[in-house]
C-alpha cells in the first residue's frame, strides 16, 4: 500500500472495512498493553462514581470509545449506517482481543513473564463473572460502547460537544477527587459540596449526574451565547478594553496572592515546584526559545545556584554562614559567570553538537559534585544540609505557603525581564541568531557577545531558581541535579510553545503540575508523560500556547513541504 | 605565520587553548606520576585494557544505531537506549527458562544463539515500531520536534517495560561455559570478556560489510547522502529508513545480550547510561560515520577503563574510578571543541547542522 492509494480511500470514502479492522486491532493492542503493564489493576482501586464504575474500567471504556469514534470518522458523513457498522466492528474487535487475553491467561500462566497478569486483572476484565459469561459480557460491553461512540459521532455538533465536555468533566472530577475534596473542605461554606459530591471513594451517583447536567447546561449555553459575548468584547471602545484588561490583570494578581491560602498545604507545595520550574523554564526559554541555542546541560546552572547558596550559608560546612539574602547575589553572580565560562567553548557549535556538548557539561558538573574528591568542599553524595531559610525581618519563609511568595516574586521579576528583553535590541538580535547565524553576523550582530549574553541570562535565572530551591529544601544533593531535569525543562518550554512566555507557564503546569497532582499513580506518571509528549509532537508541534511567529512558520513549512512528500 | 595565527586568534579561542593545554598538562603529569610510582603491574594494565575493549565494543555496537539514524534522518534517536534495553530484558525470560530446565548448561551454544535471536528480534521490533509510529510522521518537522518525540518515546518505552516485567533487577543466568579464564602467554583473560570482544568484532565486521558491499547498504549510504536525489534514482526512501532502524535494532539487541553476559543483570533503566555513552562514542568517532562509531566506542571504553587509574591516580585524587564518566564527558567536550567533526568525521557540524 502506498500513500496515494490510501489518500484515495479517504477521498472516495468507501465503507472502509479495513480501516475499522485496523483501528480495532490498534485499540485492542493498546488495551492489552494497558492491562499487562498493570494500569487497569491499579486504577481500579479508585472509583470514579462510587460503586458504579472504577477508574480502571473507565480507562478501558475511553479507549474503546475513542477507537470506535475514530473508526466511525473514516466513513462518509451521509452514510450513518456505515459509521455505526464501523464503530460496532472496531468495538467488537477491541473486545475480542481482550477476550483472547482472558482466555489465553486462563490456559497458560502469563505471570511468569508479565508480572501484572494477575488473577485480579482477569477478574476485572470479566467483571467478576467467571471466564465464560465474562467473555461474553466483555464482548457485549465493548460492542455496545463502540455503538454508543458511533452514535455520539452521528449526533449534531453542538450536542456532541456538550456530551463530550460534560462526560469529560465528570471523569476529571472523579480523577482529581483527592485534590478537590480537601480544597473544598478548607472553605467553610463550600464544604457542603463535599457532602453532596464525594464519598470516601468516588463521586456519589446523584453528585455525578448533577455535575453532568450542570456542566452540560453550562456548555450548551456557552456554545449558543459564547460567540456573541466574544464579539461584544471585540467591539468595545479601546479605553474600556484597556480598563477591562487592567482590571482582569489586577484580579489575576489578587488571585495569585491569596492562592496558597485557598489551596492548602499540599497544593501550595505543588505550586512552589511548578514555580521553580517556571523560573527554570523562563531561563531556558531565553537560551533555546529566543536565541535558538539547544542547551541540554541547563541543570548545571541550577546546581551551581543551589550549591553556591548551600556553601555560603550552611553551618554544616561553616565557611561563611551568610544569610539567604546575603548569598543570593553571589549565587546569581556565580550563575552568570559559569554561564559565560561554559558558553565560551561552545560558541562555534551548532544544533545537535551544541546539545551534546552542553549535556556533557551538565554531567561533568554532577559527577564532580558527587565525587569523593571534592567531598570536603561540596559534601559528596551526602550533599549539604542545614541550609537556613530566607528571612524577611524576623519573619521566616519556611512552609511551602510562605516560600510560594518568594517564588512568585521571582517569577514575576524574571517574567517581566524576559518580556522586556524579548522586544529589546538584544532580544531581536537573539531571534536573528536563532533564524540564521550567518545572516545575523552579516547584519552586524556580534555573535560572541549575543550568544554569551543569552547563556549568562539563562544561567542567572536558573541560578536564582537553584538558590530558592536550596533554601526551600534545606539541603542539596547531587542526585537532585541529573540530566532528566534539563530534559524536563526543555520539554516544558517546547510543550508550552518555543519562545513564548505564557507558554512556559502553561508547559510548567501541564508537565510538572499535573504529574505532581497524580502522584499516587506515580508508577505510570512517566509513562503517561512520555506518551503525551509523543502525541503532542505528532498532533500539535507548535506547543500549547505558541508564539504567533513560530506557529506561522510551522504551518507555512508544512504547506510548503507537502508537495515534496 | 605567527602573526597571521595571532590575528585569527580571538579571546575565546585563547581561553579554549588555555583550557586544552591545562588539561593536557594534567594528563601528562598524572600519567607520568602514576607510571613512575608503579602502583600497577603490567597485569593490571592488561586487565584494564581487556575490560575497556569489551565495554568499548558494546558501546560501539550501540553507537552504530545512533550514528546510522543520525546519518539518515539527522536526528538524535534518544529512544535508542530503550531499543537496547528491550532486547536483553525480553530475552532474559528465555534465558531463565533455559536455565531452570538445564538446557543452558547442556547446549550452551544453541541456547545463547536463541537468546541472541530473541533479543535482536525484540529490539528490532521496538525500533521499527518506533520509526513507524513516532518518527515517520515527523520527517519534515523542525529539528527539535523529533528530538522531543524521541525523549517522550524513551520515557514511554522505559516505563512500559517496567510495567510489563517489573521494576526489580533481574539476575541473568550465568553461562558455565563462559566462566573461568584463558591464559594468553603470561596474561590471564576472562573468558566472557574475550567472547564479548570477539562476538562484537564479528558483528561489526558483518554490519560493516553489509553497509559497504551490498546493494542495500549502498542505497542506505545514498539516502543519507541526499534523500531527494536518491529517490530520483529509484531508491525507496521509506524502506531504506526502516532498514536502517532494523540494523540499528539488531546491533542494539546483540549488544544488549553481550552487556547482560558481561554485567549479569538487566533492569528497565539499564539502557540510559550505555545509551548516553554510545552516543558520546558516536560523536567521538564523527556522527553519521560508521567506522567512526566503532572506533569511537572502543576508544571511549578504553579511556574509561584505563583513564581513571592512569591520569588521576598519579594526581593523588581519591577514588578516581568515580570520575570515569567525567573523563568520558570531558573527552567528548574536548573533541567537540578542537575537532567538532569527530575522529573520522566529515565536516558535518557546519555543513548540515
Amino acid at each position: 500500500m502506498t500513500r496515494t492509494t490510501r489518500l484515495l480511500d479517504d477521498k472516495t470514502m468507501r465503507p472502509n472495512w479495513h480501516q475499522a479492522l485496523k483501528i480495532g486491532l490498534i485499540g485492542g493492542v493498546v488495551e492489552v498493553l494497558l492491562a499487562l503493564i498493570g494500569m487497569i489493576e491499579v486504577f481500579s482501586q479508585r472509583d470514579i462514581v462510587s460503586h458504579i464504575i472504577s477508574m480502571g474500567h473507565t480507562l478501558l471504556l475511553v479507549v474503546v470509545s475513542l477507537m470506535a469514534y475514530l473508526a466511525a470518522k473514516k466513513t462518509p458523513r451521509n452514510e450513518p449506517l456505515w459509521a455505526l457498522m464501523n464503530s460496532l466492528t472496531s468495538g467488537l474487535i477491541v473486545g475480542g482481543i481482550l477476550a483472547v487475553l482472558v482466555i489465553v491467561g486462563g490456559l497458560i500462566n502469563l505471570r511468569k513473564v508479565f508480572i501484572n497478569a494477575s488473577p485480579l486483572l482477569y477478574k476485572l476484565l470479566t467483571f467478576d463473572q467467571g471466564v465464560k459469561p465474562g467473555v461474553f459480557l466483555l464482548l457485549g460491553g465493548a460492542a455496545l460502547s463502540g455503538l454508543l461512540a458511533g452514535l455520539v459521532y452521528l449526533a449534531p455538533r453542538r450536542l456532541r460537544q456538550t456530551l463530550i465536555i460534560s462526560l469529560g468533566s465528570v471523569v476529571g472530577a472523579g480523577v482529581l477527587q483527592d485534590l478537590l475534596r480537601p480544597t473544598f473542605a478548607l472553605w467553610g461554606p463550600v464544604a457542603v459540596i463535599n457532602e453532596l459530591l464525594f464519598t470516601a471513594n468516588g463521586l456519589t451517583f446523584h453528585g455525578a449526574t448533577g455535575l453532568f447536567v450542570l456542566i452540560a447546561a453550562f456548555s450548551y449555553l456557552w456554545a449558543q451565547k459564547g460567540n456573541a459575548i466574544r464579539d461584544d468584547l471585540k467591539h468595545l471602545s479601546p479605553t474600556s478594553q484597556r480598563v477591562l484588561r487592567v482590571t482582569s490583570l489586577l484580579f489575576l494578581i489578587m488571585i495569585l496572592l491569596v492562592l496558597p491560602q485557598i489551596l492548602g498545604l499540599f497544593l501550595s507545595e505543588v505550586l512552589t515546584i511548578v514555580g521553580l520550574y517556571v523560573l527554570l523554564g523562563l531561563g531556558l526559554n531565553i537560551v533555546v526559545g529566543f536565541a535558538g541555542l539547544l542547551d541540554l546541560g541547563y541543570v548545571a546552572f541550577f546546581a551551581i545556584g543551589a550549591y553556591t547558596v548551600a556553601i555560603l550559608t550552611s553551618p554544616e560546612l561553616g565557611f561563611f554562614n551568610l544569610s539567604f539574602w546575603g548569598a543570593l547575589p553571589f549565587a546569581i553572580f556565580t550563575g552568570v559567570l559559569s554561564g559565560i565560562l561554559l558558553g565560551i567553548p561552545v560558541l562555534k557549535m551548532r544544533g545537535d553538537y551544541l546539545a551534546i556538548a552542553t549535556l556533557g557539561f551538565g554531567e561533568i558538573i554532577r559527577i564532580l559534585v558527587l565525587s569523593d574528591f571534592l567531598r570536603p568542599w561540596l559534601g559528596g553524595a551526602q550533599g549539604i544540609g542545614k541550609i537556613p531559610k530566607a528571612h524577611i525581618g524576623s519573619f521566616e519563609l519556611a512552609t511551602p505557603q510562605q516560600i510560594y511568595y518568594l517564588i512568585l516574586v521571582g517569577c514575576l521579576l524574571v517574567g517581566f525581564i524576559s518580556w522586556r528583553l524579548r522586544d529589546s535590541r538584544l532580544g531581536r538580535a537573539w531571534m536573528a541568531v536563532r533564524e540564521d547565524e550567518d545572516v545575523a553576523q552579516a547584519m552586524g550582530i556580534n555573535l560572541v557577545s549575543t550568544k554569551l549574553l543569552a547563556f549568562a541570562t539563562g544561567a542567572a535565572f536558573s541560578a536564582l531558581s537553584g538558590a530558592i530551591f536550596a533554601s526551600k529544601l534545606g539541603s542539596v544533593y547531587p542526585h537532585s541535579f541529573n540530566v532528566m531535569i534539563s530534559i524536563n525543562i526543555l520539554c516544558l518550554i517546547i510543550v508550552g510553545g518555543m519562545g513564548s512566555i505564557p507558554g512556559v507557564l502553561v508547559g510548567a503546569f501541564a508537565l510538572v503540575g499535573l504529574p505532581e497532582l497524580l502522584r499516587e499513580f506515580a508508577e505510570y506518571r512517566l509513562l503517561v508523560y512520555g506518551a503525551a509528549l509523543v502525541a503532542m509532537m505528532l498532533l500539535r508541534p507548535e506547543g500549547l500556547w505558541p508564539e504567533a511567529l513560530h506557529r506561522r512558520e510551522l504551518h507555512e513549512g508544512k504547506s510548503e513541504s507537502e508537495p515534496h512528500k | 605565520m605567527l602573526k597571521r595565527w595571532r590575528e585569527r586568534m580571538t579571546p575565546a579561542d585563547a581561553v579554549m587553548w588555555f583550557i586544552g593545554a591545562a588539561i593536557l598538562t594534567l594528563v601528562i603529569w598524572g600519567s607520568t606520576a602514576t607510571l613512575t610510582e608503579g602502583r600497577y603491574t603490567s597485569h593490571h594494565w592488561f586487565d584494564f585494557v581487556v575490560f575497556g575493549l569489551a565495554q568499548g565494543s558494546i558501546y560501539a555496537l550501540i553507537a552504530m544505531g545512533y550514528t546510522m539514524v543520525y546519518g539518515i534522518l539527522r536526528m538524535i534517536n534518544f529512544a535508542h537506549s530503550e531499543v537496547f534495553m528491550s532486547g536483553p530484558y525480553t530475552a532474559y525470560y528465555v534465558a531463565a527458562a533455559f536455565y531452570s530446565s538445564g538446557f543452558l548448561d547442556r547446549q550452551p551454544i544453541i541456547s545463547l544463539l536463541v537468546i541472541f535471536i530473541v533479543s535482536m528480534a525484540t529490539s528490532t521490533l521496538v525500533a521499527v515500531l518506533l520509526e513507524r509510529i513516532a518518527y515517520r510522521p515527523l520527517r519534515t518537522a523542525p529539528r527539535l520536534v523529533p528530538l522531543i518525540t524521541a525523549i517522550g518515546a524513551s520515557f514511554f518505552l522505559q516505563y512500559t517495560f517496567r510495567g510489563l516485567y517489573g521494576s526489580g533487577f533481574q539476575a541473568y543466568p550465568v553461562v558455565k561455559m563462559l566462566e573461568g579464564e584463558w591464559m594468553l602467554g603470561e596474561f590471564r583473560i576472562l573468558k566472557f570478556q574475550a567472547v564479548v570482544i570477539v562476538a562484537a568484532a564479528l558483528l561489526m565486521a558483518a554490519l560493516y560489510s553489509f553497509i559497504q558491499r551490498t546493494r542495500m547498504g549502498k542505497a542506505i549510504r545514498a539516502v543519507s547522502e541526499d534523500k531527494e536525489i536518491s529517490s530520483l534514482m529509484g531508491i525507496n526512501i521509506d524502506r531504506m529508513i526502516v532498514t536502517t532502524f532494523v540494523i540499528g535494532g539488531m546491533s542494539a539487541g546483540a549488544a544488549g545480550v553481550l552487556y547482560a553476559v558481561m554485567f549479569k543483570q538487566v533492569h528497565f533503566f539499564m539502557g540510559f547510561i550505555p545509551g548516553i555513552k554510545a552516543f558520546t562514542a558516536a560523536v567521538l568517532g564523527g556522527i553519521g560515520n560508521i567506522p567512526g562509531a566503532m572506533l569511537g566506542g572502543i576508544f571511549l571504553g578504553l579511556i574509561e577503563s584505563v583513564g581513571p587509574s592512569l591520569f588521576l591516580d598519579g594526581l593523588g585524587i581519591v577514588a578516581p574510578y568515580q570520575l570515569k564518566d567525567a573523563i568520558a564527558f570531558i573527552l567528548l567536550v574536548l573533541v567537540l571543541i578542537f575537532r567538532p567533526t569527530g575522529i573520522l568525521g566529515e565536516r558535518l557540524a557546519v555543513k548540515k547542522a
